[in-house]
Order: C-alpha cells, then sequence, then structure tokens
C-alpha cells in the first residue's frame, strides 16, 4: 500500500474541510487524492490492491454520533449513513416494514464486514470485476479511462447484462441499492454550501462513454442519509449466488407490493447482480398493476425486466436465471403473510 | 526440522521465536519515533513517519509507534507481539484475522490501527482467564473443530459474537452466521457442533 496520512474529523464541517482540499479538482470522486474513510471495507482493500492510491484518508466514524440513526417517523425512515449494515439489518421495525432492506443487508457480505461497513459506504463500493481489481491489467476504462475493457472478451461470466456501454461491463455489486432504487428513496448529500436532496435513482451513474465516473457525488461532498416514503410490509430481496452464503449476487431482485384482494395496486421491481447500475424494471412494474399474479404474469413480467439484456461469451446465463428470480421473487412477495 | 528442534527440552521452540522476533520489530519504529520527535500535527503532514498510537488491546493499554498504513492485524501480529490473530487473505474475505472490537466482531485486516484508538481491541489471546479456556475454546477442542488451525482463532471470536448476536440458536443460523470465516480443512460440520456445545454457557453468563 502506498503511504497516506490519517486525519480524524470531530464533525462534519471538520470533515467538509479536510475533504475541500480535492473538492476543486476534475478528477472523478474516486481519484480525488483525499478520501473519506468510513468502514473501510472497499477502500482499504482496494488501496491494498494499488487500484486506490489517496494521499489524505479523513476518518468520518466520529460523525456517527449525528449520522447513523434510523428513525421510523409515522410514514418515513430515514436512515443514517453512518449506521452500520448489521445495526440495520437486525433492527425489529425496519424487518416489519421494510423486509426488502433488511434482507438485502443481511444477504451481503459476512457478519464481520456487516458490523463495520456503513450504509453511505455501501452504495459507494465499487464493482468486483476481476479486471478492474487486478492492476497487472492494463486495460480497465474504469481505472484507467481509455485503455479498453479486459472483460468485454474475457472472463465475463460475473459482468452485467443490462446498463452496459462498449466501455464498461463491470456490474454494481451491492444489494441495499436494490431496495433503496424500488422504494423510491431519497439520497442525502451534505457539501460546502449545505445538504442536497436527490432521487436514490439518479446516484448512480451507468458507465456510458466515462465508466470512471460512477455516482453524481462529487469530491468534497458526503452522503449524510436516506429517506424512504410509507411502508412496504409486502417486500422481499430474493438473492441468488453461486453459494448460499457470503457471496456477491449473480442475480438479485427486490420486490415491494401494494396488494389488495390478490390485486396489485403498485409494484416496484429492482434487480441487482445483472446490471452496471441499480437498476429498476419500470417496464416490468407496468406489467404488473392492476393485474393478479399467476405464472404467465410473472412470466412476462420477468420477460418485461430483460428485455434490453444482452449477453456476452461467459455470462447469457444471467438473462435466464434473472427472469426466473424475478418471477420466482413476486410470488414469494404474492405469498407473504402480513 | 527435526522434532528435537520443536521439543522443550531444546529450550527453543517456534512461538518463543516468533514473539522473540515480533518483540525485536517493535524496537525498529519505536527507534524512528525517537529521531523524528514530531508533534503529532506535524506528523500527519508526512505521511512515511510513525505515529504514536495508544490501543487497548486485552484490557491493557499499548503504546505504539505505527506508519499509518497499518492495521490492526499488523500493530497486533508486527508490533504488539499477539499472533493469535492470523492473516489469511489480508483482504476481508477469509475471517481469519476476526476479533471484537468493542465487543462487534471485525475482520482485524481491514482495520486501520489508528482508527481504532480509544477502541477495547479483544483477541484470542484474551479469552482464557486464570489458567482456564474460554467455554468457546474448550469447545473447540472438545468437538475436534479444526484440523491444521489456522483459522481457528478467527473461528473462535467470531464464534463468540456469533452467539452473543443471538444467531446461534439454529444449525442454520450458526452456518450463516459463521460464513465469513473460511475452514480450508473443511471443519464446518465440527465448528458447528462446538458452537452449539458453548453457547448456553457463554448466555448463560
Amino acid at each position: 500500500m502506498r503511504s497516506f496520512s490519517y486525519q480524524r474529523a470531530s464533525d462534519p464541517q471538520a470533515a467538509l474541510q479536510a475533504l475541500a482540499v480535492t473538492a476543486a479538482a476534475t478528477t472523478p470522486l474516486t481519484d480525488a487524492s483525499t478520501q473519506p474513510l468510513a468502514g473501510g471495507t472497499t477502500l482499504i482493500d482496494l488501496m491494498k490492491l494499488d487500484v486506490m492510491r489517496p494521499e489524505r484518508l479523513v476518518d468520518i466514524n466520529p460523525l456517527a454520533a449525528n449520522w447513523a440513526q434510523i428513525n421510523l417517523d409515522g410514514a418515513h425512515l430515514k436512515l443514517g449513513a453512518l449506521a452500520h449494515m448489521s445495526h440495520v439489518a437486525g433492527h425489529a421495525e425496519v424487518q416489519q416494514n421494510y423486509p426488502v432492506i433488511a434482507d438485502s443487508l443481511k444477504l451481503a457480505a459476512s457478519p464481520q464486514l456487516r458490523n463495520m461497513a456503513t450504509l453511505g459506504g455501501n452504495v459507494l463500493q465499487r464493482t468486483r470485476c476481476s479486471y478492474f481489481r487486478d492492476v497487472s491489467y492494463p486495460e480497465c476504462n474504469k481505472r484507467n479511462p481509455g485503455s479498453g475493457c479486459a472483460a468485454m472478451d474475457g472472463f465475463n461470466r460475473m459482468h452485467a447484462v443490462l446498463g452496459t456501454s462498449d466501455q464498461c461491463i463491470a456490474t454494481y455489486p451491492g444489494d441495499f441499492a436494490q431496495a433503496l432504487i424500488a422504494l423510491d428513496a431519497t439520497i442525502e448529500i451534505t457539501g460546502k454550501s449545505g445538504p442536497r436532496t436527490l432521487s436514490f435513482a439518479e446516484f448512480h451513474k451507468a458507465p456510458g462513454d466515462t465508466p470512471a465516473i460512477e455516482t453524481v457525488l462529487a469530491p468534497g461532498e458526503l452522503i449524510s442519509g436516506f429517506t424512504i416514503n410509507g411502508r412496504w410490509p409486502r417486500s422481499v430481496y430474493v438473492k441468488v449466488r453461486d453459494r448460499q452464503s457470503y457471496e456477491f449476487a449473480l442475480a438479485s431482485a427486490a420486490v415491494a407490493l401494494d396488494l389488495q384482494d390478490g390485486v396489485i395496486n403498485d409494484a416496484r421491481l429492482a434487480l441487482g447482480g445483472v446490471a452496471t447500475v441499480p437498476w429498476r424494471a419500470r417496464e416490468a412494474e407496468a406489467f404488473l398493476k392492476g393485474q393478479k399474479l399467476d405464472d404467465t404474469l410473472a412470466e412476462h413480467a420477468a420477460d418485461a425486466a430483460f428485455a434490453d439484456a444482452r449477453g456476452r461469451q461467459h455470462n447469457a446465463f444471467k438473462i435466464a436465471l434473472g427472469k426466473r428470480v424475478v418471477a420466482h421473487a413476486l410470488k414469494k412477495a404474492v405469498a407473504m403473510e402480513i | 526440522m527435526s522434532d528435537k528442534i520443536n521439543s522443550p527440552r531444546s529450550g527453543f521452540d517456534r512461538r518463543a521465536f516468533l514473539t522473540g522476533a515480533a518483540g525485536t520489530a517493535v524496537a525498529i519504529p519505536l527507534t524512528a519515533r525517537a529521531a523524528n520527535e514530531l508533534p503529532q500535527a506535524a506528523v500527519a503532514q508526512d505521511p512515511a513517519a510513525p505515529v504514536q498510537v495508544t490501543l487497548r488491546i486485552n484490557g491493557e493499554s499499548r503504546t505504539l509507534a505505527l506508519d499509518a498504513r497499518t492495521t490492526v492485524l499488523d500493530a497486533l501480529r508486527e508490533h504488539a507481539g499477539l499472533t493469535g490473530s492470523k492473516k489469511g487473505c489480508d483482504h476481508g474475505q477469509c475471517g481469519a484475522c476476526t476479533v471484537l472490537l468493542d465487543g462487534q466482531r471485525v475482520v482485524s485486516c481491514l482495520t486501520l490501527a489508528l482508527a481504532a484508538e480509544g477502541r477495547e481491541i479483544t483477541t484470542i489471546e484474551g479469552l482464557a482467564a486464570g489458567g482456564k479456556l474460554h467455554p468457546m475454546q474448550q469447545a473447540f477442542i472438545d468437538q475436534d473443530a479444526f484440523q491444521c488451525g489456522y483459522c481457528t482463532p478467527g473461528q473462535i471470536m467470531s464464534a463468540i459474537a456469533c452467539v452473543r448476536e443471538g444467531h446461534a440458536d439454529s444449525d442454520d443460523n450458526i452456518r450463516e452466521y459463521m460464513s465469513g470465516n473460511i475452514c480450508r480443512c473443511a471443519a464446518y460440520p465440527n465448528i458447528v457442533a462446538a458452537v452449539k456445545q458453548a453457547a448456553p454457557e457463554i448466555l448463560k453468563g
């Protein structure tokens, strides 16, 4: 690992000041020379791999005093960015009212990592593309813009089939973000000029021609929290992996339904493990609204979700698998007793 | 290596050698620090200079001079002479380095030592009390829950946390909540048995 200096920020103001050193830089956030340190489970890992090379780390963990709340207030759930994954996954009210959130967190990483990793860091976690993580491959448009993509015709079994570009097919690896995007969450970002709020759906950027730019978060800004409106007790997160535990998704689905006498009033569907960014499947949702779920409808919705999917040599199986995961998750959500 | 070298009669064993070597290593950064008597704020300007940090390890305060890059795992093994926590992958994937931080299990290979200042670190060396093994240590022996033993310190630290979290209530839950600790010898069935054996005693307090 390259050397860096370490600084602990006692409050948001101090953190923003320390991060502002690189705030003017035009480089992508992930290349900024000063990086915030929360759980460190992605950052320290990528620094050891020499993929990320910050010169200064600003430890923002002391900010947890104000930024780690789990607050279910009426019909709003507010989650602080520094709340730990394990804390939120084990929270009784979250489990009861937002099972899709609790399960997306519980089914991710390991118990140790969930004790360390924060919600803010979780949505910023970077792809597990092996060519991105291995600096001995010069070709990676995300790590080294303009250098090409070794995954395109390489070993791409784990790669994305949705939201890809001719520059990058790296999969967004997280789970929690699928729950957030399905539930129309908003994200609060705090910067020098105060906090701003935007739809979580606008947070991640598909690779397009600039795979190095992964989110709209600018250098010098911090995620401070998330808000979910309404309660979604009929919601599930289904995750299919190469092994049953402690693995990234091959395909996953976050489903939230509002049912009345078996008729779907509202449907939310997001896909993980198959796309370059947290993926909302709105075309599939449109199929479901006003209908009663049966095998045919579940199949049609799943087909719609993957209508634009494009497989490559090793990952085309994800299209068939992803459709089955969607159909299974829909049936599971309908069958829930709430 | 002959058996003789490892026998107690030779007055030399691998553990004593490693501990001694680690003890020597401590002196190097301390000397470097002595030659660089800078206040902490100035040290932060020079990322290469070691920083003086006091860690709470198994109930004792240890003041160490550490490069900012030092993880808790390396601080324990290379600077504090505590080689019980093991380095497997060094990337948070295998769980061999698991320790408790303020009672919560974490992977020490991805935790910076400087960020652990002021927090209580518990390692495998901190479990036995008054010459008596911790119930989880005893259970691992009773149930033959290891073969080579390299992952065992991490398994035991993780298992204690698993029980305290309330996740040792079924075989399935034990498997799920112990999934962050990889055992290449595949002693998994016996590990589950060990967790089940120790759980009631740990929960009894």
